[in-house]
């Protein structure tokens, strides 16, 4: 049997938020903990004040207390904050290496099928030899790259469609 | 992490973002088409949630001892691969609308009725086999401003997370012989009628439990396994 078939979170999944789920954090971890912030537009341009950003770090490894995975709602102005533990660079396929990186999941009403996309770190040497990174034209490598906007806080653009459009990966 | 690559979708199976009859997606599909990435341990592990973090809440028909308003339902349903391995421990999240068609958010205008004994929030995990059982009450249609006198069908939200990051699935649960879903155009918006119809629950006698509730059984399938270690061994030596 086929997958079941995927249909749009819509606008009324907040009723699943726990505003406590966009702290990685806080059921106690050892740690560099950073801030991971980001705002989501659409391609005319106006902000998602509706979508549920998810994200998901296979470094540091899950345990009882740090699961890796955070959920938040994008605000009125469509922006989205989670606080968790910087990750390390993971195994890649084959003897390759990937550059530390988050997975990041956007739902929304308006998306049938959520859209996944991945955050790095700018200025981190291992992003130049990363095998995710090494797929994306140059040119758009930049929409998946954070940059550092103050001491250990990451902050990324998030564009769903237009001239900026954010790479999404069929994975 | 999975010790296996995850099938891709079937073509047809899943709803495209550039849904035109579905208006929100307008400027919200992206309009390049999406990079095909290798699965990697990122991709193939996921969250474990368990139920010490996250309790159950498998009966949403009451709050606080009160009963909701509505049609008391039991929705029953097996989560397995699409090889019909069972997805066991699993967290199914679920909302929905209440019987009068109007969900508790702020955001909700629709001129119905709240009731103050039902919130349309439950999360249950499934057993050792995949099987999941909630009870809840039979949320109502609604009205939505996609074009002229246009309603959502009864429906829940689900929300599953399976093995790995690249099993999350959100989909929502429809109700047979509603006479809505010809003309919805999110039940619509996926191309193979098979795959739509999947999405409607089926009447269960067998669940229904007399004098008290109607059953419906709702089977959800996630993405099954493409390739075994083995194979897979044998390609990356190929490889290098």
């Amino acid at each position: 049997m086929h997958t079941t078939t995927s249909q749009t979170i819509g606008p009324y999944w907040h009723l699943l938020e726990d505003k406590s789920w966009a702290d990685l954090t806080r059921f106690g971890v050892e740690g560099e903990i950073i801030t991971i912030t980001g705002t989501i537009h659409d391609g005319a341009g106006k902000p998602l004040t509706d979508a549920c950003v998810e994200i998901w770090q296979s470094s540091p490894p899950a345990t009882k207390e740090f699961l890796g995975f955070g959920r938040a709602a994008t605000d009125d102005a469509g922006k989205f904050s989670f606080k968790t533990l910087k990750p390390s660079a993971v195994p890649g396929p084959g003897n390759s290496l990937q550059a530390p990186h988050l997975a990041v999941t956007i739902l929304a009403r308006g998306l049938l099928f959520h859209l996944s996309t991945r955050l790095y770190f700018d200025g981190d040497p291992a992003n130049q030899n990363d095998p995710i990174l090494g797929l994306v034209d140059e040119a758009r490598r930049g929409t998946l790259i954070a940059h550092e906007t103050k001491p250990g806080v990451w902050y990324l653009d998030i564009n769903l469609q237009g001239a900026d459009e954010t790479v999404f990966f069929e994975i | 992490m999975s010790e296996f690559l995850l099938r891709p979708y079937a073509p047809g199976t899943q709803p495209d973002n550039n849904t035109p009859t579905y208006r929100s997606t307008e400027f919200r599909h992206p309009a390049r088409p999406l990079l095909k990435i290798p699965q990697t341990i990122t991709e193939l592990s996921g969250p474990q949630f368990s139920e010490s973090h996250f309790p159950p809440t498998d009966n949403i028909a009451i709050n606080n001892g009160k009963e909701a308003l509505g049609e008391r339902i039991i929705v029953e349903g097996q989560i397995r691969d699409e090889d019909g391995r069972p997805i066991p421990h699993s967290m199914v999240e679920i909302w929905q609308a209440n019987a009068a068609g109007r969900y508790n958010h702020e955001r909700d205008q629709h001129d119905a009725p709240l009731d103050p004994d039902f919130k349309g929030i439950g999360r249950v995990y499934t057993d050792e086999h995949g099987a999941y059982r909630f009870i809840t009450i039979k949320p109502g249609a609604y009205p939505w401003g996609n074009h002229a006198n246009a309603w959502r069908p009864n429906h829940i939200h689900f929300s599953l997370f399976g093995p790995g990051y690249a099993t999350r699935l959100i989909t929502q649960m429809y109700f047979p012989g509603d006479p809505l879903l010809p003309l919805d155009p999110i039940f619509l918006a996926t191309a193979d009628e098979d795959s739509r119809n999947r999405l409607v629950s089926r009447f269960d006698l067998s669940i229904t439990k007399p004098n008290w509730a109607l059953g419906y059984r709702f089977d959800i399938f996630l993405r099954g396994r493409q390739a075994t270690p083995m194979e897979e061994e044998q390609k990356n030596a190929h490889h290098h």
